[in-house]
This record gives C-alpha cells, structure tokens and sequence, in this order.
C-alpha cells in the first residue's frame, strides 16, 4: 500500500490540496481530509468508464483503434466551417492551451463552462473592475463573510472550513466550536420539545419561521461582534442559510434591487419604500451598518446571481456595493467558481487569446463577443456543423433547443467517462484523469495555480486528452497540408 | 387536475455532485437529480406526497420527476430541481445577450403526474428529446 500526500482535489473550484489517498495495486482504496463530492471523486473515477475509442458505425458506436478515432475526428474538424470546441473546466492548463491552439487551426469557437456558469461575472469584471484577494488572505483576515446566491456546503463543501468561518486564521478565531455548540443548545431544545409538556412554551421562543415581510427588523447581535460573521443571502434557506448568523431571503430575481438598495443606503438616501426584494428597509439598513462595521469583508457570489434577471448587472451591481463599501472598510469580492479548473480554463484562454472564453477563432484571429460567440447562443441559432468536447456534459447541462443542434451534427466527446453526451456521441476518446491518473496544473477560484498530481497509473490504451488533443492537431495539420498540395498541383 | 404557479430554481446540492462522481450512468446520480423539491403546504395543495411523480411545465417543455418535501419550509410557490439533463429539458435556450441561460428564477407549473406516467431513465429521455440513445 502507498500513502500519496498533499493531493489536490479535482473536485470543485477550491481544489482542496491536503487530501490523503491511500492506494493498494493501482487501486484507490482510501480517501482522507476530502468532502463527500471529493472522495466520490476518487473513490468512483473507474466507474462507468470507456477505455477504448468508438466510433458510430450505422447509428451504433463501436469499437476502434486509438489511431482511427483521431483520423475520423481531425477529418470532421478539418472539413467543418463553423466547429464548436467547448468543455475545458474539468481537465488541465495544459490540455486547454493545447485546444486554443486546434481552434485557432481549424477556425472555431472555443468556449468554456464559465459560459453557462460565470461568464456574465467575466463580462461585468471587464465592465467595471474588481478588488479581490488570495484566500489565504481571507482565512487569516476576513472577519465578515458574505455568501451571496451560493450554497457552498452543498457546491463547495470546505470552503466554509478551509478559507472561512471554521478555519482557524492567524488573525481570526474559528467559528467552529459556536456552531457545535448553537447545535448542541438546537438538539437539547429538540428533545426538551420531545420529552417534556413544555412544547408550546419551548416553541414560542423559537424565532418562528414566517414570510420574509413579519420578520424580526433586527438583526442578531452576534453580527456586530468582533467574532468572525456569516451572512447568507438566498432565495431559499440552503445548508448554508442553515449554519449562517443571519440568513437574509430576497425574493427570485430581485438581486440587482438589493444591491442598489444597499448602495443608496450606504449614501444616506432615504428610500421611499418599505421593502426591496421582500425584505424591509429597517433589515437592510442594519444590514449596511453590519458591512461598514466590518474590518476586512469578503463578498462570495454564486450562480444565483448569474443565471437570474439580470445576470450580469446583478454582479456590476454587487463589485459597485463592494467598491463604494472599500470607502469606509476593506471589503473583497470573489465568485464562487464551481469546475475545479474552470478559472484555470478562462486564464489560459484569456493568456492565448486575450478573451476568457466564447472566443471566435473563425476569421484567423480572435473575436468575443458573447451572446454572439458564446456556445448556447451559436448552438440555439443552428450555425456550428461540428463540435468537439473536452471533459464536459452539455448534453445534461445546455438547454434543450441547444442540446437539439448540438447532436444533430457530428459530434466528438474527449472524456474519461461515460456520460449524456458521450451516448449521443460520433467519435469517442476515453483519456486518462487529470489530477487523478495524470498530472497537470489548475488554478484555483483565487486564481492561484496549483500541481495536479498522479494518484494511480492510467489503463494503456488510455492517454491524457492533452496528448490526445496534440494528435488531433498533427493530423488536422497533415490534412490541411495535403490540401494546399493537392491545390497547388 | 389541480396545478400550481411557481417559480422554479435549479442548482447544485451535495447529493447530486457526489452521484455524478459515482458516475452519470448510475442509480445514485439518477435518484439525486430527477427531483422536485417542493414546499409542504404546496405537496397538499397538489394532493401529492412524497415520492409521487410530478410533473414541472415551463415555456419550454415539461418533464417528470419526484417530488420531495422540503425540509427547510416554508418557502411557499418556489420549487427546486437539481441540475442534469431532467432539469435541462425544460430550460429555455434564450441567453439575452449574454450567451447565459436562465437556469433560475424560471416561471412554471406543477401538478400531479398522470395515472401510467413514469419518470423517464437517462437513456430514455436522450431517446424522447433527441431520438438517439
């Protein structure tokens, strides 16, 4: 048995790099200091795996050899006008620099998951800025935490006690022993209910769950400690609501009125209303005394904010609260990202082609223009005639009418498992697990880049997509030159 | 039958990360991502309870799946769908410009599934939207 230490997770945008995993002839057999989503990650990566190419032959794909796949897949690539490549979150730096270079050669779109994820937070970025920060930063300093339309014990579940509240910072205590004891005090109230006659009292001092408009006007006390804080800012209480100081609910689509609220408050402006987005005015106004109160704030968003109204101005509108808030006190802002090297896939993109994703390669140099050049957008519109994707599912991700052209036209799946769209596949390539069977490197949401390690050997008639995507290229460019032969006589 | 107005959110919860780690084609993932979470007060309305079938309508299409009663009620006429293809089919392509889909904050209907309706396996629902499998 070999112990591999200091492992980093592919599992979420964390990448958690203190797993343990315990290996027994090429076998992983434990997995230690990971989250349930982790150690599903490498205790079930040889499930529902493929390990040889298949190509579909008569409407059934079938069995072929490694070198066959890439023939056919360069062959459809290469005679394709308008090819879509899109994936490049769940794998490494290294095999997306390796795709930008094949867009760039074959004349298509490259696109990563960002695009149906944090895309319309890349485009207000680019709009109006930001200030953010390492999360080291954050777990030694940061005494106010905001989630905002992001669940993280449920999507990213070690944030909380690896960058946040439940770390034990160099300046910051661990909230950690409060919330046992918060739920110890809850269950000990519980089974008082239970076993005593005394339930209706008991339930009269508890602060009764009703709609957002009777709630209490104030807020806790322990928001105004010096102790480290959590707000969670939701369209329903998530487990994260459930373990935070103060679980602020705002009504489904009503962000953008909440920040800008919170930023005419924070400029003394009187609001002529009672409620913003279902909660009170007196709520939000304690609200902003609690941000400006704060010492060093952190503002993580999530996708409530992208894939609601308003998208991309909901999160101009949070980096705006977060700017005006850097008047008064420290205050960052960092999104939540979700695939564990999609920040990885948006800088390497943005390194090669100076756009982090949905970048048109077609007219020999790069264009961005999302809405127009994103993926879901070309794919609704039925303009690409082939797509290639890299360790992606868009078939159980993408909107039905997207998903619809997507299969209609050749498609081929580079990915180490089986899944939606490698069933609805033309051309699969099983590759080997970066961060699991191969190395590599990903950045984490901070954007601090980290080695990928090589937990267990792949099977041999796997390769690593980066490999597989450089014979793709050879053989995109023996084709291209035998044309330009051929033309010239 | 009666039917309800809601606003339906999808999104990620730990079940549904662990199950595609345990693989897209598996039990676990399946039973994780073809839900409805809905509010107590609103499984009554519907004369439904948990673990029957329901069905979610949108401008988009409808699909059927599980109903599950939430346990961090109330939160009357919004319902949950984790994210997968069950959600997806029912998701509309518009992006307004900014090449994102709106994945939450979608307004639907829910009612009861019909006597004989079942919820479609994977393999099935590729075959149903797309007519491969």
């Amino acid at each position: 048995m070999t112990i591999v230490s200091n492992v980093t997770c592919p599992g979420c945008g964390s990448l958690c790099d203190d797993l343990e995993i315990e290996v027994e002839n090429n076998v992983v057999t434990k997995v230690k200091n990971a989250c349930g989503m982790g150690e599903a990650r490498f205790l079930g990566y040889s499930a529902h795996r493929r390990r040889k190419p298949l190509v579909r032959k008569n409407g059934e794909l079938a069995q072929t050899s490694l070198s066959d796949a890439i023939k056919e897949t360069a062959r459809i690539l290469a005679n394709a006008s308008y090819p879509i490549l899109y994936g490049w979150s769940n794998t490494s730096c290294e095999a997306s620099r390796v795709g930008v270079e094949l867009a760039e050669e074959i004349g298509g779109v490259i696109d990563n998951t960002s695009t149906v994820c944090h895309g319309p937070s890349a485009l207000s970025i680019q709009d109006v800025g930001f200030s953010t920060c390492t999360l080291g930063q954050i777990r030694h300093r940061a005494d106010l935490v905001l989630y905002w339309g992001s669940n993280p014990w449920s999507a990213h579940p070690r944030h909380i006690e690896r960058y946040t509240n439940f770390t034990e910072g160099r300046f910051r205590r661990s909230t950690w022993n409060k919330y046992l004891s918060s739920l110890s005090s809850y269950r000990a109230e519980r089974r008082l209910q239970r076993t005593t006659k005394l339930a209706e009292e008991a339930h009269a001092r508890q602060p009764e769950k009703k709609p957002i408009d009777e709630r209490t006007h104030r807020l806790p006390p322990a928001l105004f400690e010096k102790d480290r804080k959590m707000i969670v800012v939701d369209v329903r209480e998530t487990r994260t609501a459930a373990i935070a100081d103060y679980f602020l609910q705002v009504e489904p689509n009503k962000d953008y009125e909440l920040f800008q609220a919170l930023r005419a408050l924070l400029r003394e402006e009187e609001l002529q209303v009672e409620s913003v987005g279902g909660v009170p005015i007196d709520v939000l106004e304690d609200l902003v005394d609690v941000l400006v109160s704060c010492e060093f704030g952190v503002l993580f968003f999530g996708v409530g904010l992208t894939m609601s109204a308003g998208k991309l101005r909901n999160i101009e509108a949070g980096i705006s609260l977060v700017r005006d808030l850097n008047q008064y006190t420290k205050f960052i802002i960092m999104p939540m990202r979700g695939h564990y090297n999609v920040t990885g896939a948006n800088i390497v993109s943005t390194w090669q082609t100076g756009y982090p994703f949905a970048v048109d390669m077609t007219i020999g140099y790069p264009r961005y223009n999302p809405g127009e050049t994103s993926v879901v957008d070309i794919l609704s519109r039925g303009e690409s005639d082939a797509a290639l994707i890299v360790s992606s599912d868009p078939v159980a991700h993408f909107p039905k009418d997207a998903v619809r052209n997507l299969v209609q036209n050749p498609l081929i799946v580079i990915d180490p498992e089986t899944n939606a769209t490698s069933l609805l596949a033309d051309v699969v390539l099983p590759c080997a697990i970066a961060g699991i069977e191969v190395e590599g490197t990903a950045y984490r949401m901070d954007r601090v880049p980290l080695p990928l390690k090589q937990v267990v050997k792949p099977s041999r008639t796997c390769l690593s997509d980066e490999e597989i995507l450089r014979r793709i290229l050879r053989e995109v460019r023996r084709i291209k030159k035998r044309r330009e032969v051929v033309a010239n006589g | 039958m009666t039917s309800l107005e809601v606003t339906l959110n999808t999104g990620r919860t730990l079940r549904q990360g662990q199950g595609k780690e345990y693989g897209k084609l598996s039990e676990r993932y399946w039973k994780s991502v073809a839900i409805c979470e809905i509010d107590p007060d609103d499984l009554k309305k519907l004369d439904l309870t948990d673990g029957r079938l329901v069905k979610i309508t949108t401008e988009s299409g409808s699909v059927l799946v599980r109903a599950v009663k939430s346990v961090r009620a109330p939160h009357p006429g919004r319902v949950f769908v984790p994210y997968g293809p069950w959600a997806n089919v029912i998701i509309a392509s518009k992006t307004h410009g900014t090449g994102m889909p709106s994945f939450k904050g979608i307004q639907a209907v829910i009612e009861p599934a019909r006597t004989g309706e079942k919820v479609l396996s994977l393999e099935e629902l590729l075959h149903a939207h797309y007519g491969k499998e």
